[in-house]
């Protein structure tokens, strides 16, 4: 059967990783393909690259990084951040990422999920949700969790599913950053509804955070920045404590 | 020389990367001669399989593998590009392969989710210096929404479970494919290009 993966997540702004809570208070962390490269040396399944900047000109500098990155690491990785059209997905793909996640750009043209997943295969193409909870519904957020779509959650995955995607990361914005855990509920809804791999994002604080997503989330997959950042948990460490839990996970690397 | 076969598919930088990280000379090409003159052909391939044999066929270059396969020089086919040495595949619609061996291509039909996408592991079914030093149950990296189902499991090196028992290694005489992403596959990955490196030692 299938690992389960560890993804650790690095945000970027102007070449280097930074890390926020709640999408804001950003910190810089560390270089970039150093980091990756010491993650695909310990344990990660697989790395995610956040684009966090907004001009032109730094985009170069990222686009540096996801080649440098290509280069240094043969593990798999997507690139996200700022992807609004065709032309950014082949960019990205180019320079050398497996996949490419795109976010407020699906919810404002759903074409491009289609488009993409035609000229690359629906296993290049990850949506990206971020979600938040108001009284019983989750809703679908865009532009950083700043304007709430009005979209249901649920439906906006099944409908990403239908369009093309392959894979969907599952934001969740309040546990964003906070170390409290994931948001259970909401992965463990949409894993069961789609028929495509889901990413549990936003929450991680400790190894039982991790057990839990993959286990009562039924998420096939979790991801986590800065307890890893940090080195407050470590991945190899993780994996073990996964594996004696009874979770599938990849230990020899 | 590695001649791996740019024909308009996937991303093949990062074959290209993992080969050149072992010190093979290596090189994209499309170009007859250079393929002729290679000592290894890869095929590589992300995508739909019909769009795969089209291209291979504008870029005429199918004869090309044959004859070369035919020949006995090692061709190396990964993901797609395995699926391809085959002789049909049912995605969306039915469609010839290479035909270079038998068996064919079939898309998941059980209740996991599709593509298969992540880290699996693969079982050694017999020994072969393609497989050699990799043991029972290490990882590797697949993602694909269809499966070989070949004519003779002799054929077959290394299984993986998904469901049902997929091929994940096959090979037959100079004929190799790989239905994972060796390149992507970490360690266990470079052990395998490793492998092929020593068979054209």
């Amino acid at each position: 059967m299938l690992a389960k993966r560890i993804i650790p997540c690095l945000d970027v702004d102007k070449g280097r990783v930074v890390k926020g809570k709640k999408f804001k208070d950003i910190q810089d962390v560390a270089d970039p393909v150093e980091l990756a490269k010491y993650y695909c040396d310990n344990g990660a399944d697989e790395l995610v690259f956040y684009d966090i900047t907004a001009s032109n000109e730094n985009r170069d500098i990222f686009i540096d990084v996801v080649e440098r990155t290509a280069q240094n690491i043969n593990i798999p990785f997507s690139i996200g951040g700022g992807i609004r059209t065709i032309k950014d997905f082949t960019k990205v793909l180019k320079a050398g990422a497996d996949k490419v996640s795109i976010n407020s750009a699906a919810v404002k043209t759903p074409e491009l999920i289609t488009k993409a997943a035609l000229k690359f295969g629906s296993q290049c193409v990850v949506l990206s949700m971020d979600v938040k909870k108001n009284k019983n519904d989750w809703d679908v957020y865009i532009n950083g969790g700043r304007i709430n779509t009005g979209l249901k959650a649920v439906e906006w995955a099944l409908r990403g599913q239908d369009l093309g995607a392959g894979e969907i990361v599952l934001n969740s914005i309040d546990s964003d950053g906070v170390k409290n855990g994931y948001s259970i509920e909401i992965t463990r809804l949409i894993s069961e509804m789609v028929n495509i791999p889901v990413i549990a994002s936003g929450g991680a604080g400790k190894r039982g955070d991790f057990l839990e997503v993959l286990k009562e989330g039924k998420a096939d997959a979790a991801l986590a920045a800065s307890v890893f950042h940090y080195r407050q948990i470590e991945i190899k460490n993780l994996k073990d404590y996964l594996y004696k839990n009874g979770i599938e996970v990849r230990r020899d690397f | 020389m590695i001649a791996i076969i740019d024909y308009g598919v996937g991303n093949i930088k990062n074959v290209y990367k993992a080969f050149k990280g072992l010190d093979l000379d290596v090189i994209v090409t499309s170009d007859k001669s250079v393929i002729n003159d290679s000592s290894v052909i890869v095929l590589p391939g992300v995508g739909a399989y019909k769009d795969a044999m089209d291209n291979l066929n504008k870029h005429n270059l199918i004869d090309c593998i044959k004859e070369n396969a035919n020949k006995g020089k090692l061709l190396f086919g990964i993901c797609l590009g395995m699926q391809l040495l085959f002789e049909k595949s049912y995605e969306d619609g039915e469609w010839d392969g290479l035909g270079l061996l038998e068996g064919e291509i079939v898309r998941f039909k059980n209740h996991l989710k599709v593509p298969q996408m992540g880290w699996n592991k693969i079982i050694k079914s017999k020994n072969d210096d393609i497989a050699k030093g990799i043991n029972d149950g290490e990882y590797v990296y697949f993602v694909h929404s269809y499966y070989l189902k070949p004519k003779h499991e002799e054929d077959v090196i290394c299984w993986t479970n998904y469901g049902t028992r997929v091929p994940a290694i096959v090979r037959k005489d100079n004929i190799i494919g790989m239905q994972f992403h060796p390149e992507k596959s970490g360690k266990t990955g470079m052990k395998l290009l490793w492998n092929i490196k020593e068979m054209i030692k």
